[in-house]
């Protein structure tokens, strides 16, 4: 499972960005706006203003992030609205919390499901008081009026559920040691092994307030992938892990969750969030939102979370059961655009069964490296040019370079969104980035080495600075700038799977959903295409860097 | 004709107020050591390196005063290295300057200067400098200095990269040469066997200052200053040991 609901990988990149933010914010938004609009006009081919147009009319935007519960309740208000006869789009699987939160905050999107709990640590980062770990109505109203007076984000009333911590161990375990609840885990002098996910072993409120609270000790701490550590405890790696409350994976293993019972943990109650936008624009769908709260319980949720983590049924297929089950249901037109159905068939089968979503996906991924890559290459050649023989600027200019390549992509796309929204266009926006640094430095490299005894010779005979350029230094330069750009290429199509973490769409689709849903297949359904695509382009680079190579080196 | 020139490069004197004169036709060998500051005396003369004081004149005109590329265009440049471009063929090297001139048939002028140059056109034309040997490359460089009729020809160590038999092979063509066409030139060599076989007027320079500037017997029978006796008798020592 990755259950990153308090934004645990991007937390770091955030701070950092905090920070960047209140320094750069005003020039780079006029540029980026700017910019923006240009590649909204390449991408769309039309201009601006008819996008402007769009937006007035535009459909209800809702959002999950990366995991099956996510998936499946914001496919469940989906279906609610267009059964009222609103339109949807889907932004499923955005990447965890601070890029879901930052989409809302800015209108980008105008629903996403979210936990009171992660609300509090990780959008608020309030302390946790007794009171709201004892009472769940107090830190949901803490957290609703905070958020919307904060953030201008609303919680709807909270749907019904909890999706906690859940400590879990398994069976024969609980019933050797006599485990019940986390006092008895102290209690216990068996020297257990555990295995925590990361963020879980470095949150507050994770595993150091734990031990902090209860006292407990292990005999061993291992940190562990989200990915693996059901396979783990089953395994007999680790004795005991942590969970989430609602996690099908935990009936599946027969595991057993301790309680906690002294209330560390604060309460994680699920809620859907309504941005401003929606809120004013169509109050009417919100009021259809809101009819889910209060439906769902912690057994129907792991019921229905076991239909897809487990037993792989399709998502829409199981919101729509579930909204019946909850007494909503009716004929609920879904377009499932953006969830692909789970099949389990032989691997080979079901690719064979997504060629055709395959070679979407790969178009469009195609295009949004190509866009990026062609506008890098327009902007960091002839950067390159003006920096050659400019030694002072050409260190300062790439070290800044150097320092966009440092932020992490997906805090770099998430920055993205107060300026530029999600999607195609901040997606674009950040591999072009990533791109300057390459092709601008292979250029300056490549003009360093352009044979300097016939540059001067061509000047000494008077060539003029334009001539020898063109004749001389360029084409002597060419096969270094050509691998630059090509480096440029493979680099930019991996980093474009991380576009499908601010609903950029392209191969990263299906690799976060079934990151998500622990669905390997689904996942290689976009790492193999991807990295088929990388060697492709590669080789046609190659193979264009023998073309442009000067006549003595070939 | 070189007037008073200075050069600065940071703290170091290159050139202190040094005069030289290259009458039409003639061939000056400036000889030293490296850092003797020949190379940068060399490049006044088309101006990639301007003085900071002083005047370079070339039939009568400062060249301060002129387009620098005009003026370059007009003098042929022979770099030790031949700086031959490497992805070009050796006609489309030749027919650099005539190009950039504007001439309606570069090749044309390419192909003569080549001719002349020992290099016919179609065993050469067609080759890269890379499948030509260094003494190829050399005549190649020369014929591009000459494509374009310039009748100023700057020699920087142009012979001084060859092994013995190609350079003495390419000493005498040069030698045919300038008296078939008759440019002026000032060649640039740490070699004073060279200079003695080309030049009408040897010029000796150490640390920025012009020692001397004469002829082979002067230098020999009257020489200015101790280490320009010293250059002769090391030379001649060389030579003695060669002829005994």
């Amino acid at each position: 499972m990755m259950h990153e609901r308090a934004g645990e990988r991007t937390t770091r990149a955030s701070d950092l960005m905090r920070r960047l933010r209140s320094g750069i914010r005003a020039p780079c938004a006029r540029l980026s706006a700017y910019a923006a609009m240009v590649l909204a006009m390449v991408v769309t081919g039309a201009p601006p203003s008819v996008k402007a147009q769009a937006v007035t009319a535009r459909p209800v935007v809702i959002a999950s992030k990366p995991f099956g519960e996510s998936y499946l309740l914001a496919e469940m208000l989906a279906q609610l609205l267009e059964r009222s006869g609103r339109t949807v789009q889907r932004r499923m699987g955005l990447g965890a919390t601070e890029v879901a939160f930052t989409a809302i905050r800015t209108g980008a999107v105008d629903v996403y499901p979210e936990y009171v709990g992660t609300g509090l640590v990780a959008i608020l980062r309030d302390t946790v008081t007794p009171d709201m770990r004892a009472d769940p109505r107090a830190a949901f109203a803490h957290v609703a009026s905070n958020s919307l007076r904060r953030f201008g984000v609303h919680w709807l009333p909270p749907l019904g559920f909890q999706n906690g911590y859940a400590i879990a161990v398994r069976r024969e375990t609980a019933t050797k040691h006599g485990l019940r609840t986390l006092s008895d885990l102290a209690a216990s002098p068996a020297r257990l092994v555990a295995g925590f996910t990361a963020d879980f072993i470095g949150r507050n409120d994770g595993w150091p307030g734990l031990q902090r609270n209860y006292g407990i000790t292990f005999g061993n701490v291992r940190p562990l992938a989200p990915a693996v550590k059901y396979q783990a405890i089953a395994a007999r790696s680790v004795d005991i892990i942590d969970g989430y409350s609602t996690d099908g994976l935990l009936a599946k293993y027969d595991l057993v969750t301790l309680d906690d019972d002294q209330h560390f943990f604060p309460p994680y109650e699920a809620a859907a969030l309504v941005s401003t936008r929606l809120m004013n624009a169509d109050p009417g769908a919100v009021a259809v939102l809101a009819s889910l709260s209060g439906r769902l319980s912690e057994a129907r949720m792991r019921e229905w979370n076991r239909a897809i983590e487990v037993d792989g049924r399709a998502i829409p297929e199981v919101a729509q059961l579930a909204l019946d089950a909850v007494g909503l249901g009716a004929a609920a037109r879904t377009t499932g655009d953006s969830i692909a159905p789970v099949d389990r068939a032989g691997f080979w089968r079901f690719m064979l069964d997504r060629r055709t979503e395959t070679l979407r996906l790969t178009a469009e991924h195609l295009r949004m490296v190509l866009i990026a890559l062609l506008a890098a290459i327009v902007v960091a050649v002839p950067l390159g040019l003006w920096l050659t023989g400019k030694p002072g600027v050409a260190t300062v200019v790439l070290q800044g370079l150097g320092v966009v390549q440092t932020i992490p992509g997906l805090a770099l796309l998430a920055f993205m969104i107060p300026l530029l929204g999600i999607g195609t266009v901040p997606a674009v926006i950040a591999l072009f980035a990533y791109a300057l640094l390459p092709i601008a430095r292979a250029t300056i490299a490549g003009l360093r080495v352009a044979d300097p005894d016939a540059v001067a010779a061509v000047e000494a005979m008077g060539a003029t600075p334009r001539q020898a350029l063109l004749w001389v230094r360029l084409p002597l330069a060419a096969p270094i700038v050509l691998s630059g750009i090509r480096t440029a290429a493979v680099l930019t199509i991996g980093t474009a799977t991380l576009a499908a973490f601010i609903g950029g769409g392209g191969l990263g689709e299906p690799i976060v959903t079934g990151l998500g849903l622990a669905d390997m297949r689904l996942v290689l359904s976009g790492a193999i295409p991807a990295a088929i695509l990388a060697v492709t382009v590669d080789a046609l680079l190659a193979l264009a860097e023998r073309v442009v190579a000067p006549a003595h080196l070939r | 004709m070189a007037r008073d020139i200075s050069l600065r490069y940071g703290a170091v004197q290159a050139l202190a107020s040094e005069s030289i004169d290259v009458p039409s036709g003639t061939l000056l060998a400036i000889v030293g050591e490296s850092g003797s500051g020949k190379t940068s005396l060399l490049r006044c003369f088309n101006r990639m390196v301007t003085p900071d004081a002083g005047a370079v004149l070339i039939d009568g005109q400062n060249v301060r005063e002129l387009d620098a590329v005009a003026l370059r265009r007009r003098i042929g440049y022979v770099p030790q290295s031949g700086g031959l471009l490497p992805h070009w063929t050796v006609e489309r090297n030749v027919a650099l300057v005539p190009r950039l001139t504007g001439q309606s048939d570069p090749l044309r002028s390419a192909r003569a200067a080549l001719e002349r140059c020992g290099l016919p056109v179609s065993k050469f034309g067609a080759r890269l400098p890379h499948e030509l040997s260094g003494g190829q490359r050399q005549r190649a460089a020369i014929a591009r200095a000459l494509a374009a009729s310039q009748d100023l020809l700057l020699l920087d160590e142009s012979f001084g990269a060859l092994d013995a038999i190609s350079r003495n092979e390419l000493l005498d063509a040069f030698t045919t040469l300038r008296t078939e066409i008759g440019f002026t030139c000032v060649l640039v060599t740490h070699d004073l066997g060279e200079a003695a076989r080309l030049a009408d007027a040897i010029a000796v320079m150490r640390a920025g200052v012009i020692e001397q500037v004469g002829t082979l017997t002067t230098l020999r029978d009257a020489p200015a200053s101790p280490y320009v006796h010293e250059l002769l008798a090391r030379a001649q020592a060389s030579a003695r040991v060669l002829c005994e």
